[in-house]
This record gives structure tokens, sequence and C-alpha cells, in this order.
């Protein structure tokens, strides 16, 4: 892995430089929340927010999403949308994010011979390189460390940035990688050992900085014994079925399906969907598998950390902490798993 | 399903339409033409699978194919008026085009059950992926042991496929007991639930397979009754249904526990299911 470092004032200039080679996307700073959006003036990059509100997710796996289109009338002629391929980069995204896709890549691209790929999801993640920056300064709800994850991962990203005072050091890690350094190598210098070790001790220090901890131990088999446990009852009281969890869950992938059409054509498009809703499973019979907040809360619990790990064996979570910042009645996943962990059965 | 892109559907004619059970839920067979020779050609599929029909405008659903794979030249779905998708298909006219994709899901184990006994217990439209089972194996006759279909409606009206019950009936090598749940005139079949049908005749589970389809209430039944007879869990298979939207194991949609419907079923042996961590 190559090791290089950048003095902080040329930023502008490599993503400027970037920016004029393929599209750059990078957060902003826009409402008062950090979003992901394509960079015009590399002055409009916001480093100093930690996450998006909208997790980056929403680049690859889009919120809308046209599948294909149809002429109206007698000979319905259907068609596939072009989707983009040339190279993207992505500016500024954070370990716990990144991770996201790994998490979710599985889904929409298949895990064996045989499965169902999603063209979309497919070929923007092919088609983006990411640029990570490792988080210095972690949040008051992060957790990536509970799932050996850590504020400075190199493993999720293509490039990874961390700010080492007057520099950021560079690690350029994978292929894709290192063909977007070539093109722009000019403005890097050969990082030194030393500030290899600063770079190692930050990592450290951020690692020491994240003070909350899910104890994920034994918790699938747990759940496997608590299914119909009135624990789920209580636990689901105070939600009020918004799906911001869902939504701005970077490991969240359900979604809708509808025809939108205007006279002369009309779009199959599909919209991110969340099992909080109360319409999500119900049948047109009237028929509702999950007709209580309890059912619907528990099946995104388990989702999580039961079905997930059965079926992938990993987490359907990466500790970024948004569903506990903003769930508007403080439910905490956290607490959930803690809880889960004290239930008698 | 075109190779580019899963969600987009292959054009398809409504070559026949046939009325199956009128009133209020009614049941229409229709029978689809893939447009494409290529796709003609290329689809296959075994009973048991699903397709993805749309009306483009309105949406999509998910049916049972209700044909047999045997019968090359196009298949059938048969749906029941529920909501919005269904009416819009309902009030389709012979010659219309619609939107297929699939075939979707597992199957029933056709090939492991060769020699064996067959026992099918069908309630309302759950007969339609039965129907495909039961032609399947009336025309590979001789792979298979004794069959016996138990199905039952409402009504007389919510009966499927009557007249080829009828025409089945004439011959001696598949025996069949309808029912329908209240007295009606003319009727001389059994008056009841299909699980009291299933008490009545008393089937042995001897080196038989029972395969059943309805609501979920009959299903839960039939099982109860099944497993009273002497029916081992991996004798029992049954198909579930969930909302789904993708068909593909993506959207997240069809999930009973860790399974989803869409991919990992809808068939499943009682065995299967039993313990599972999940709502229906
Ligand atoms: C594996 C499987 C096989 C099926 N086979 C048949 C069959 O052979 N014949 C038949 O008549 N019906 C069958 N159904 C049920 C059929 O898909 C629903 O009855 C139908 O989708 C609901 O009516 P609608 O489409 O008019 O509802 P809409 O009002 O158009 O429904 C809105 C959306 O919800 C979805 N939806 C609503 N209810 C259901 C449901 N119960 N199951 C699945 N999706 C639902 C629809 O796909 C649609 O996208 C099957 C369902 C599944 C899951
Ligand atoms: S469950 Fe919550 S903490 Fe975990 S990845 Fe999703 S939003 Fe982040
Ligand atoms: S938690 Fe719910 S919305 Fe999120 S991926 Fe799982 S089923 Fe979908
Ligand atoms: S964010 Fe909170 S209130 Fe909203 S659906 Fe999730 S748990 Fe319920
Ligand atoms: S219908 Fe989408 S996952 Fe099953």
């Amino acid at each position: 892995m190559e090791q290089l470092t950048l003095p902080k004032e040329k930023l502008p200039e490599l993503l400027g430089e970037i920016g004029s080679k393929f599209e750059l996307v990078g957060p902003i700073e826009e409402n008062g929340f950090l979003a992901f959006r394509k960079i015009n003036d590399p002055k409009e990059i916001n480093l100093d927010i930690l996450l998006s509100r909208v997790p980056p997710k929403s680049l690859i796996f889009q919120q809308t999403e046209t599948l294909f289109t149809y002429a109206k009338g007698k000979d319905s002629k259907v068609q596939t949308p072009k989707i983009e391929e040339t190279k993207r980069v992505i500016f500024g995204i954070r370990s716990c994010d990144a991770r996201g896709f790994d998490i979710i890549d599985p889904v929409f691209m298949g895990k064996k011979e045989g499965d169902y790929t999603d063209p979309f999801y497919t070929k923007r993640r092919n088609r983006s390189i990411l640029i990570g920056l490792s988080c210095n300064e972690p949040d008051a709800n992060c957790f990536c460390t509970s799932f050996d994850d850590s504020p400075a991962n190199t493993k999720h990203v293509d490039i990874l940035f961390t700010d080492i005072g007057d520099k950021y050091y560079v690690e350029v890690v994978t292929e894709k990688g290192e063909d977007l350094i070539k093109k722009v190598s000019k403005i890097f210098s050969k990082a030194t050992e030393k500030e290899g070790n600063i770079r190692k001790e930050t990592e450290k220090a951020a690692i020491d900085a994240i003070s909350r901890k899910m104890n994920t131990e034994g918790v699938v088999e747990k759940l496997d014994k608590m299914f119909e446990h009135e624990f789920w009852v209580e636990t689901a009281r105070s939600c009020i079925g918004c799906g911001i969890c869902t939504y701005l869950c970077p490991c969240c992938h359900c979604f809708d399906i509808q025809d939108e059409s205007t006279l002369k054509l009309g779009g199959r498009v599909r919209v991110w969907d969340s099992c909080m809703y109360e319409e999500y499973t119900h049948h047109a019979s009237g028929h509702n598998p999950r007709p209580s907040r309890m059912n619907r809360v528990r099946n995104r619990v388990y989702h999580k950390f039961n079905y997930f790990p059965k079926n992938d064996g990993i987490f359907g979570c990466t500790g970024c902490g948004r569903c506990i910042d903003y769930c508007p009645v403080n439910i905490d996943i956290i607490e959930v798993i803690d809880k889960v962990k004290e239930v008698n059965v | 399903m075109t190779d580019e892109n899963p969600y987009q559907p292959w054009i398809a004619k409504i070559i026949s339409i046939k009325e199956e059970a009128s009133g209020e839920r009614a049941i229409k067979t229709f029978r689809l033409e893939f447009q494409d020779e290529e796709v003609k050609k290329k689809f296959t599929f075994l009973p048991g699978q699903c397709i993805m029909v749309s009306v483009f405008g309105t949406g999509e659903s998910m049916f049972a194919i209700s044909s047999s794979p045997t019968q090359k030249d196009y298949i059938e779905v048969s749906v029941m008026r529920y909501g919005k998708l269904t009416k819009a298909l309902h009030l389709k006219e012979e010659g219309e085009l619609v939107g297929a994709r699939g075939p979707y899901g597992n199957s029933f184990k056709l090939e492991e059950w060769k020699g064996k006994n067959i026992l099918f217990l069908g309630g309302g439209i759950g007969q339609a992926p039965l129907r495909s089972v039961i032609d399947y194996c009336k025309d590979n006759r001789k792979d298979y042991g004794k069959i016996d279909i138990v199905y039952g409606a409402r009504t007389s009206r919510d009966l499927c496929y009557k007249d080829e019950f009828a025409e089945m009936s004439k011959k001696d090598d598949l025996s069949i007991h309808l029912s329908i749940d209240v007295e009606e005139e003319g009727w001389d079949q059994f008056v009841g639930f299909v699980p009291d049908n299933l008490k009545r005749l008393n089937p042995s589970p001897e080196n038989t397979i029972a395969i059943t389809c309805g609501p979920p209430i009959m299903i839960k039944f039939v099982i109860q009754n099944l497993l009273e007879l002497g029916f081992k869990e991996d004798q029992v298979y049954t198909t579930l249904e969930m909302r789904m939207k993708c068909g593909i194991g993506i959207c997240g949609r069809c999930n009973i526990g860790n399974l989803y419907v869409c991919k990992d079923g809808p068939v499943f042996s009682y065995d299967q299911i039993k313990d599972i961590q999940g709502d229906m």
C-alpha cells in the first residue's frame, strides 16, 4: 500500500484537478446538515461536520430510481434508462459509511452464482472511487469499534486520507485508488516513518475517544429465543413509526416499486421504503403479518442482529449512530441490544 | 427481466381469458404468450414457481404459474380480483398486452417425489399453484402413485377449474374430492371445510406427500390434521405468501424471519417453517 502525504492547503488544488478529470462528489453543508453533493468548487466542501444526515448510500442506491419507462398506448415499448458508467470520485466518506456498502453489496450484487444482481446499484458501485476521510473526533453516538471497525480503517475505501496536523496522510489501498493517484500524483510526497507514526497515534486517539459500545456477543442466539417475548411490546411503546431510523441507516436496503405516468410516458420507479410502516406488509386482502408497532420494531432489530448474521454472516449495523441521533423519541439501538441481553428467557 | 435489467418485464399477449369464479371474489385465468420468440423459446419453469405480471401504469403483482411446464406454448395465471393491480388485470381483454417477468422462487420437488402418492389439499385461489403440479403429474402419470385432490371453496361459484375436474373425474387414475363451506341446492359432494374433508377421507401417510395451499387458517388446520393422521413434518409441503415488490430477494419486503419468500420459497416443507422466528 502506497503511503503519501499532502499539505492541507493543497487539498483544493487536488480536488480541483480530480474534478476536472472525473465527476466529483463530496460533503457540503446544506440547510444546517451535511450532504453529499456534486462538487463544482472545492471550497464548498465541509470537513468539519462528521457525518452527513442522509448516508452516502444514496449516491449508489438512490432514493428514487426509474427502473424503466414505457410508452403508453398499444405497443408498450419498454426501455431501461442508461446508467452513467464513467468513473466518479466520492471524497470524504467515513469508515462506517464505506463499510455500509460492504454490508449491502451482497444484497444488490448477489452472493452466489445464479443470484440476481441489481444493475443500477452495481454499475454505480463499480464506477465509484471512494476516498475516505478518517474521523479524528468521533461523535457522541459513534460505535463503529463495536464491529471491529476503526475510524481510520483502510479496508472499505480505495484511498484513505487522515488529518495528521498540517498534512493529510494518504494511503492508496486498491488498484482503483492507484489509477486515480497516477493521474494526479504530482502534488503528493512520499510519507516518512515519522508521519506514519503520527497517523497511527491519531487513529489510536480516535478509537479511545469513542465512548459508546454495543455488546453484540451472543445476541444472535439470544434473539433466537425471545421472538415471542413481551419485551418487544415494551421496546416499541414509544415508537411513532416515522421510519427515520431506517431511511438514514447505511445498511437498510428496502424499497418500494411504483408506477408513475404522464399522458404519453410512464415509468416504473423504485423509492426507499421502511419496514417501520404499517403499509409495508399490508396485503391487498386486508391481512397484515406485522399489524402493530411491536412487530415492526422487532423486525428491524431482528433484521439487523439476527437475520443479517444468519444470511450474510455480518450484523446489519455499522455503528454510525444516526438512528440514535435522529430518532424523535430517543429509541437507542445500543440500549435495546443491552436490554435484549438482560431479558430472562 | 432482460439480462441487463431484472426489473424490466417482457411483453406478453393475453391470448385467452377464462372466467373461473364469479361474484365479489372473481377469478380469471389468463393465458399469456411472450411476444418475443427468443423469450418464448427460452422461458422454462417448474411447478410452484411464480411470475410477476405487470399492467403498465398500474403496477405489478406476483402470481403462481397455474399451467404446467409440460405445456410449452403459453403460461397461465389464475388471478383473484383483490386490489388495484388485479382489478386492472380483470378489465383486460383478449389480445391486450401485459408485462411479465420470472420465473421466481423454488418449486415442488417433483423429481424427488417420483414413485410416491400425492395428496393435494387446496382452498380457494390456493388451487392455482396446485393446478400446475396436478397437470404435470397427469402428463407424467406413470411416475407417481395414487393421486388425491381435495379442494374446497366457500360456495360452488368460488370453485375454480370446475370443468377440468369434471373432465378428470371421467378417468379413474385420480380421485377428486370437492367441497363447499355451506349447503347449496344441487350440491351432492361434501359440505364443510377442507380440513374436515381431509379428516373424513382419512388418507394413509404411507409413501405419501401432502401439498397444501390456501388461506392461512385453512393451511393451519390442514397441517394439524395431517400430523394427527400420522404424516411426518417432512411429508407436508405448503406455499407461503408475503407482500412482494422485487421478487428477486433484494427489496427486503417478503421476509418471514430470515427467509425471503420470493427467493427461498414460496414452497416450504412444514419441517422448515414450524419453528420460524417471523411474522406471517
Ligand atoms: C408467491 C405468491 C404467489 C401468489 N399467487 C397468486 C395466484 O396464483 N393467484 C392470485 O390471485 N394471487 C396470488 N398471489 C397474491 C397476489 O399477489 C395478491 O393477491 C395481489 O398482489 C394483491 O392484489 P393486487 O395486486 O390487486 O393489490 P394492489 O392493491 O395492486 O397491491 C399493491 C401492491 O402490494 C402487493 N401486494 C398486496 N397484497 C399482496 C399479497 N397478498 N401478496 C403479494 N403481494 C401483495 C402487490 O404486489 C402490489 O405491488 C400470490 C402472492 C404470492 C406472494
Ligand atoms: S442501525 Fe443505527 S447505528 Fe446501526 S448503521 Fe443503522 S443507523 Fe447506524
Ligand atoms: S431494518 Fe427494515 S427497512 Fe432496514 S433493511 Fe431491514 S427490513 Fe429493510
Ligand atoms: S426513528 Fe424512532 S420513532 Fe421513528 S420509526 Fe425509528 S424507532 Fe420509531
Ligand atoms: S419481494 Fe423483494 S425481497 Fe422478496
